[in-house]
């Protein structure tokens, strides 16, 4: 599938890859994930499963339908830099949220004003904080 | 091609992006400016998966997806988007190629994908509103989803608009070989909105 043809204004560099090999692979990782998702693992080999091949997609989808893989190496840096930038946001606040308890809130509990904003009447059960 | 930078052109005042930095700049222009914008757009999707993330892990009460959610629904939306990723990236091989019957069929059929994902997803929002008593102000769970899914529901309707407006324009002969830069661009964004929803999908109904 040669995409030779230099029209005016328009130029094809590159020749096209195989779309319909890319789909097969996304369906095929679709399907794994779903597989994954019924075979009831233990959580945290479940989230990384999921997670690396719902990322597997991504960049399939990025780099073949984007055409990311045959654009110029500059273009690349504006579609990585978000990446870096969210796993960054995703896991920066980790350390800070799973090790104090200054963000717990019982999502059942329906806020109605500020003043309500932040206080849990369902109050978690004290945890022993050991001393400094 | 030389690596002047001076902007003196052969054509009236028409700049042509190899002539700036050869390095830096695709060939299309259009290109640069749409993957600036969705790298911007993909800031602001990250921004509220990271904020569902540290909502949901530091909850230990948060509800499993697969109680309230249709997992089964949801995957076929999935490989529908998929599906109509495909056929955009081959209405836009028809139109670099001169296949105008090829482009029109294909952008057809990636607009009718839009739509289904679109109907399912309304279907699936009714469902879960007045069967499951969802609601965004219920609670972290309920909100999360809904802001989510109906964010990225509204950049699919947004895609899908822009994807009949193409096909029309197709259909009355206005993107010949020469504008196929016009449907890379619309492409680009299908893909991402394409690309979103598989995160979404893994991180919002799967995990």
């Amino acid at each position: 599938m040669t995409t030779q043809a230099a029209v005016s204004g328009y130029e094809v560099e590159h020749s096209g890859p195989n779309y319909i090999a890319v789909f097969i692979y996304l369906a095929v990782l679709t399907g794994i994930e779903l597989g994954v998702y019924a075979m009831g693992l233990p959580q945290v080999a479940k989230v990384g499963l999921l997670v690396a091949l719902a990322w597997a997609k991504a960049v399939l989808v990025a780099m073949y339908f984007m055409h990311l893989a045959m654009e110029k190496r500059a273009l690349a840096i504006i579609a990585i830099v978000p990446v870096v930038l969210v796993t960054f946001l995703c896991f920066m606040l980790l350390p800070d949220l799973t090790t104090r308890m200054w963000t717990k809130f019982d999502h059942k509990i329906k806020v109605t004003n500020a003043a309500e904003m932040g206080a849990n009447p369902v109050a978690p059960p004290p945890v022993k904080v050991p001393p400094h | 091609m030389s690596d002047a930078v001076a902007v003196e052109t052969h054509d009236h005042g028409a700049v042509h992006a190899d002539q700036l930095e050869p390095s830096l700049t695709p060939g299309n222009l259009g290109k640069l400016g749409m993957w600036t914008f969705l790298a911007g757009d993909a800031m602001t999707f990250g921004a509220g998966i990271a904020a569902y993330g540290a909502l949901r892990i530091n909850n230990p009460n948060w509800p499993t997806p697969a109680d309230y959610l249709g997992i089964t629904t949801t995957a076929v939306m999935t490989f529908i988007l998929i599906c109509s990723s495909v056929t955009m990236v081959e209405a836009l091989d028809g139109v670099q190629h001169g296949m105008q019957s090829k482009f029109r069929t294909f952008m057809a059929l990636t607009v009718l994908g839009g739509l289904l994902f679109l109907g399912m997803q309304a279907f699936e929002w009714h469902h879960l509103l007045t069967e499951k008593g969802m609601s965004v102000q219920r609670d972290l769970f309920d909100a999360t989803f809904f802001i989510l899914t109906g964010f990225h529901g509204c950049h699919v309707f947004g895609g899908v608009v822009y994807n009949t407006v193409l096909l029309i324009r197709g259909m009355m002969g206005k993107i010949p070989q020469a504008k196929a830069g016009l449907v890379e661009v619309a492409g680009l964004y299908w893909h991402f909105v394409d690309l979103v929803w598989i995160l979404i999908f893994t991180f919002i109904y799967l995990i």
